[in-house]
């Protein structure tokens, strides 16, 4: 939960509130983009980079704002953030033996 | 021996502290969905490796035909509609998805609640969020039984039979990979959910007998939350590499 050391219970409570709004608009926002886009787009690796590109940044909000953790401890972030280099080290390892694989079929 | 007290800088990692600044149940909750998150990025790292062992339709959309020679475009397989016939393509994910996003605002709103020790207001935003995951888990029974049964006259199976609908080995869409995947991810992803739901109904009903309150914090529900956005989280990714792309 975001900290507002300066507002009063109620203000800080409508300043929550009107984040979380916000927040809903972008997602909401960027859903109906990739979904204009998946009509008035041809398929192809530019469409598939940016569908990649707004999911990660849809993520992004999920997780900083409505998991909070972006108002959570440096070393927790961290914790949390970090291991998922092993995501990014899967993707290059079973691409690189995809493409293997389709040679040898 | 001289005992002079060295006046040493004490690390917050030195002990007696909790360096992370939360409790162990929800520092637990977010080790749990860091490994479940491992486990969904491989069932979706392995979809698009074995969509890309298979050949692509090449051609124009408008043309494009079920066969299991090649992997199907997401928006023909995907683009019916309850009690309307008639292609819609997208449209009915594109609900879901929708329905899931405002599930995870009107928790993220029960967790806003629970900060003000609200207990009214923390009852009224859980009863939507269960509502809307029962709504989801709803639409999803539908585009299962839909994908199962499926539609029109068929497709040529390698022994020439026609077949309509999908089962593990064989489905009118694509080649049998691609049911089987289609099965497994938004199946694992559908159970996130229903378990979600349950965990939601357990700590809803603790929060209106008054349990939270007689606790004096609502952090149940903020845990629950965690695992709901997560849910929430997966389905976007889901939504991008089975639909969109």
């Amino acid at each position: 939960m975001a900290h507002h050391p300066n507002l009063s219970p109620e203000e800080a409570h409508k300043a929550n509130v009107r984040n979380i709004w916000k927040v809903t608009a972008i997602l909401a926002g960027i859903t109906f983009f990739e979904f204009t886009l998946a009509f008035m787009m041809a398929p192809g690796m530019a469409r598939n980079a940016i569908f990649i590109i707004l999911t990660i940044v849809k993520a992004f909000y999920i997780v900083a704002e409505f998991m909070h953790l972006r108002s959570e401890v440096k070393s927790l972030i961290y914790a949390i953030i970090f291991p998922l280099a092993f995501v990014v080290w899967f993707i290059i390892a079973l691409l690189s033996e995809g493409s293997f694989i389709i040679d040898y079929k | 021996m001289s005992t002079v007290a060295v006046p040493k800088k004490r690390s917050i990692w030195d002990g007696g502290e909790s360096p992370l600044k939360v409790s162990y149940g929800k520092l637990m909750m977010w080790f749990f969905l860091l490994s479940d998150a491992f486990t969904f990025s491989a069932l979706l790292i392995t979809y698009g490796m074995i969509r890309y062992m298979h050949p692509t339709f090449v051609g124009r959309p408008a043309e494009f035909t079920f066969s299991i020679e090649y992997w199907p475009i997401p928006e023909r397989v995907y683009e019916a509609l309850p009690f309307i016939t008639g292609h819609y393509p997208l449209i009915f994910v594109g609900i879901m998805t929708f329905i899931l996003i405002l599930s995870s605002v009107t928790m993220v709103l029960a967790v806003e609640a629970g900060h003000r020790m609200d207990q009214r207001d923390v009852e009224k935003w859980m009863l939507w969020t269960i509502v809307g995951g029962i709504a989801f888990l709803g639409c999803q029974a539908w585009e299962w039984n839909h994908f199962i049964h499926g539609e029109g006259i068929g497709t040529k199976m390698v022994d020439g039979s026609l077949f309509t609908g999908a089962n593990l080995f064989q489905n009118q869409y694509g080649p049998p990979a691609f049911a089987d995947l289609f099965f497994f991810i938004t199946g694992f992803h559908g159970f996130h959910v229903f378990s979600g739901v349950v965990i939601n109904i357990i700590i809803f009903y603790q929060v209106v007998m008054g349990i939270m309150a007689k606790r004096g914090h609502y952090e149940m529900v903020e845990k629950v939350g965690l695992y709901w956005h997560f849910v929430d989280l997966v389905w976007v990714f889901v939504f991008t590499f089975f639909y969109l792309i």
